[in-house]
């Protein structure tokens, strides 16, 4: 590390504690942690403005593998502790590390809530579809019909798709990448920290030991550009190996079509617009499942909107200004008093 | 205003509002209080209401009251019974007619005890013949039909009309008491500004009351209480949530620090982050987090970040935070937990009161899991407790429970204004930037109290959490010889509390026949209990608790100076339990309350005379 003016340049390695790595040898985890140290050394942020906190479960390990301050909390609270450091400190970059499990079952009210509110965070939900600390438990997002330790016969109940779920609680941004593709992650963990408001990342992930392959079937070097969609903004949705597929709207549904095919040109394919407000398209982006689309990854929605530690701030200072009271002692001495004498 | 016939001087009198819980008693007992410590009287309040907003009209259960004692002398309780009894409906009589003073003045609305309403409050058809009130003064007021008699000419619907009733029951009393309507009409004019015909309705329908008052035989005397003789100083009235939320403010002013306080909205713990919302002009953070969980754990995120922390809750909001309170413990952050206690178990009686919390505090929390725990004893100190409770937690880098319950914060009582010049100045152990070797874990050898070094500080990046650290680096340890030291450390850090806070008064006797032992909000009724018993010339002094975890390091002596030990609490002997645990060699007698309501101060003298007869 290096200092010129107050103009930090970092390296990954910057970001490495002195502890070691206990995931899994092949987790997806170990390239997202790349990921996120290759993103804070070029952000040009100060080490010491990082806050990395997270959960419970394998990905919550995360912050003490940071050389930033760090806290690993308890079991769903990731969201909320987030949310108290930043309001505390605005001048804070935080970044909440969570699972599928942490963030959408037992945190799920917290997750829901810091998107509502629009805190300024950056929260990376590590997706891999099961409980791997407990040793292999479906999830809420675990594909219906999973067979796993607690579902022995397969689950009986519909996953939640966490894109669906965080716009539906009026999320702001949304981006989705998949832990191997650090160029992507890299990009997209980019575009969070800049974004202000709750930036929601999921980052579909592969436990080699509990749900190994859970995404193997879009990240498959063979189909993978046939079954995976990058977005970005002014950008066609084209896709596919030869970069002939296309999205459509038809009707209200999104359609993949075939540039060439039934008078279909590049001109007929949707443009993506991370940046506008209305939800609708963003929806059905989130939503799109391969055999029938191809899945969305990339920022897909990124709308600026205000924060909430900003506006907590901006009232306690606008009030500060109007108010006679300026300290306890006012306040002590403010409506009715008496003398006694 | 003078046709006054005789003028009787009175050392202290209770007066009890009660009507259905949408006849506005608690605020018409509120002004009354307020009026009455603004001229000088000491003055003690005890707010009784139900848990419904608006219950069952007309029942007993729905009934809400207000009870004020107001005096020359020094007022410790609301009084066990009332001299004078406003009653705005049967069943608020009825609900009322064992709490009277023997002869007392009962003023009820007599356009209201209608066949219907008498019979839905449990009387056949006459209420006074059977509730044997026949000896009492009895003044049967037309309220309602009077108060629409006032404001005929104002072109208010019917309800506005009906709500303004207990303005005309507030202005008999204010005439009989010979209190100046001014600080009421000033009242009316502050909070309705922007709607001036409800101003003028309350001041007409107040002043109707006032002359009725004056102006019908039944009322044969008026009484005049004369300012208290209290120390010298400048008083405002405060109840305990206020306090509560001052004291956290106060805190936060003398430590330097920003205040922060996550939380979310339960009986009887609201007023307090109600109080702090407002209080934007002191800088003061309140996130109304979506539950109990995350009101404690923004508030844990924000001590890692500097502020003093506080979160404040009743009971079932505690179940709820257990787990995160242990977050707190293990990480060693400043974080001061509110209890506002109330019946429980599960949602109990919600706007009761009890101490039944004390072992849930204490020990309500997976692992060996030590917080400190101060608990205050009257509206006004919850200010002092409060600031304490911040001053242990930001000075000893631990969490810490303030426990306070439904009659503190509620009740009201004057509270001297302390000079925040000399309150202690509070300084958290924050590291300095340029710190060699910073290891989270590092430790002052002496109060075993780790340092706080805040994100943001260049050079002292850590992680702190849940899991197990080694006693020295701070990084995470699965070492068994390290736990089982750093639970000692833990304990053993807050036991050195001791050192930090006084030793335990004795009240009255220092030593004799009888040692009566509370803790919290029942010390009014027994103090009062232990002078009346005195003044009988009872050989019993008085050790009332408010540092519960650590216990005061003289408190064994104190328990030793007596023959017996009479340990009032309302609640099953949870503290009786805990000295026990602490001090087994002496036999604790106990005197136990679990109705909701505070003691009566007779219920403790004559526990503590029989067994001084034993």
């Amino acid at each position: 590390m290096s200092t010129e003016e107050n103009k930090v340049v970092y390296t990954p390695k910057d970001f490495k504690s002195d502890q070691e790595v206990r995931w899994c040898p092949g987790c997806g985890d170990h390239a997202i942690l790349s990921s996120v140290q290759r993103t804070m050394a070029q952000l040009g942020i100060r080490r010491e403005k990082y806050a990395v906190i997270s959960g419970i479960g394998c990905s919550s390990r995360f912050p003490y593998y940071m050389a930033t301050y760090g806290f690993h909390g308890i079991h769903g609270r990731a969201a909320a502790i987030s949310t108290g450091v930043k309001t505390a400190n605005p001048d804070l970059s935080v970044w909440t590390i969570t699972g599928d499990g942490d963030a959408l079952a037992i945190g799920g009210n917290h997750l829901i809530h810091a998107v509502r509110r629009n805190v300024d965070i950056n929260l990376l939900l590590f997706n891999n579809r099961i409980y791997g600390l407990t040793k292999g438990q479906y999830s809420p997002t675990s594909v219906k019909g999973q067979v796993t330790k607690t579902s022995p016969y397969g689950t009986v109940e519909p996953p939640f798709n966490p894109g669906e779920l965080v716009i539906g609680a009026k999320g702001k941004f949304f981006a989705r990448t998949i832990d191997g593709d650090i160029k992507l992650s890299v990009e997209v963990f980019t575009e969070a920290a800049k974004h202000e408001g709750t930036s929601v990342v999921e980052i579909l992930q592969n436990c080699v030991i509990y749900n190994n392959g859970a995404y193997a079937d879009i990240t498959n070097r063979e189909h993978k550009e046939d079954r995976q969609i990058v977005l970005r903004d002014g950008e066609p949705m084209i896709f596919g190996k030869n970069r002939d597929k296309g999205l459509v709207l038809d009707g209200m549904q999104l359609k993949v079509v075939k540039i060439g095919e039934n008078g279909i040109t590049e001109k007929d394919i949707l443009v993506h617009d991370s940046k506008v407000n209305n939800p609708g398209l963003h929806m059905m982006l989130v939503n799109m499942k391969w055999p029938s689309h191809p899945v969305a990854l990339g920022v897909i929605r990124n709308v600026a909107a205000p924060t909430y530690d900003t506006a907590v701030h901006v009232q306690i200072e606008k009030i500060k200004e109007q108010s006679p009271i300026k300290n306890m002692t006012d306040l002590l001495h403010s409506g009715n008093t008496w003398v006694v004498k | 205003m003078t046709k006054k016939r005789e003028l009787i001087e009175l050392d202290d009198v209770v007066i009890r509002f009660s009507g259905d819980s949408g006849d506005g008693m608690q605020l018409t007992g509120t002004l009354f209080s307020n009026t009455a410590a603004l001229l000088g009287n000491d003055i003690a309040t005890f707010p009784d209401y139900p848990a419904e907003i608006r219950a069952p009209q007309g029942t007993v259960g729905g009934v809400s009251g207000f009870q004020v004692h107001i005096g020359h002398s020094d007022i410790r309780t609301p009084g066990d019974l009332a001299d004078v009894l406003v009653a705005m409906n049967p069943a608020a009589l009825k609900a009322n007619a064992r709490w009277l003073k023997p002869g007392a003045t009962i003023i009820y609305d007599r356009d209201n005890f209608t066949p219907k309403n008498i019979q839905k409050a449990g009387y056949k058809e006459d209420p006074i013949a059977e509730d044997r009130l026949q000896d009492f003064n009895i003044i049967p007021a037309p309220i309602t039909s009077l108060t629409k008699e006032a404001l005929k000419d104002m072109n208010l619907d019917m309800k506005t009309v009906l709500r303004s009733k207990n303005m005309f029951a507030l202005g008999m009393i204010y005439w009989l008491f010979n209190r100046p309507l001014k600080y009421t009409e000033e009242f009316f004019q502050q909070k309705f500004k922007r709607k001036p015909e409800v101003v003028e309705a309350n001041e007409k329908v107040l002043k109707a009351g006032y002359y009725y008052a004056e102006t019908i035989e039944a009322l044969h005397s008026t009484y005049v209480v004369k300012p208290a003789e209290i120390e010298k100083g400048v008083y405002r009235n405060i109840n305990g949530n206020t306090a509560t939320a001052w004291g956290l403010i106060a805190a936060a002013e003398r430590a330097g620090l920003q205040l922060f306080v996550g939380s979310y909205p339960i009986t009887p713990a609201t007023g307090i982050l109600e109080e702090l919302a407002l209080r934007k002009d002191l800088g003061v953070i309140t996130v109304q987090a979506e539950d109990e969980i995350a009101g404690i754990t923004t508030s844990i995120g924000a001590s890692f970040a500097g502020l003093m922390a506080a979160t404040t809750t009743s009971g079932p909001g505690l179940a709820l935070k257990s787990e995160a309170l242990g977050l707190a413990v293990i990480t060693e952050l400043p974080l001061v937990v509110v209890n506002v206690q109330r019946g429980g178990p599960s949602t109990g009686l919600p706007t009761k009161t009890e101490q039944s919390d004390l072992m849930q505090v204490l020990w309500g929390r997976n692992g060996e899991s030590p917080v400190a725990v101060v608990a205050a004893s009257t509206p006004a100190n919850c200010f002092y407790y409060a600031f304490e409770a911040g001053r242990l937690a930001l000075e000893h880098m631990t969490p810490v429970v303030l426990m306070t319950d439904g009659f503190l914060a509620n009740g009201s009582e004057p509270f001297k204004i302390p000079d925040m010049e000399k309150m202690p100045e509070i300084k958290p152990p924050i590291v300095p930037e340029g710190t060699e070797d910073y290891m989270p874990y590092k430790r002052d050898p002496e109060t075993l109290v780790r340092g706080w070094a805040i994100p943001g500080t260049p050079g002292l990046e850590h992680r702190i959490g849940g899991l197990e650290k080694d006693k020295n680096t701070g990084n995470v340890s699965y070492d068994p010889a390290n736990h089982e030291e750093m639970t000692h450390i833990r304990a053993e850090k807050v036991a050195k509390i001791v050192e930090d806070i006084p030793e335990q008064k004795i009240e009255g006797e220092q030593e004799g026949d009888l040692l009566l032992v509370g803790w919290g909000s029942t010390y009014g009724h027994l103090v009062s209990a232990m002078e009346e018993l005195a003044a009988e010339g009872k050989k019993v002094g008085l050790a009332h608790f408010n540092y519960i975890n650590p216990l005061p390091a003289n408190t064994d002596e104190v328990l030793g100076k007596f023959k017996k030990i009479l340990v009032c609490e309302l609640n099953l002997g949870q503290f009786a339990n805990y000295l026990r645990m602490n001090y087994p060699k002496y036999e604790y007698h106990k005197l136990n309350k679990i109705q909701g309501l505070p003691f009566t101060v007779a219920e403790i003298k004559d526990e503590a005379k029989k067994l001084l007869e034993e």
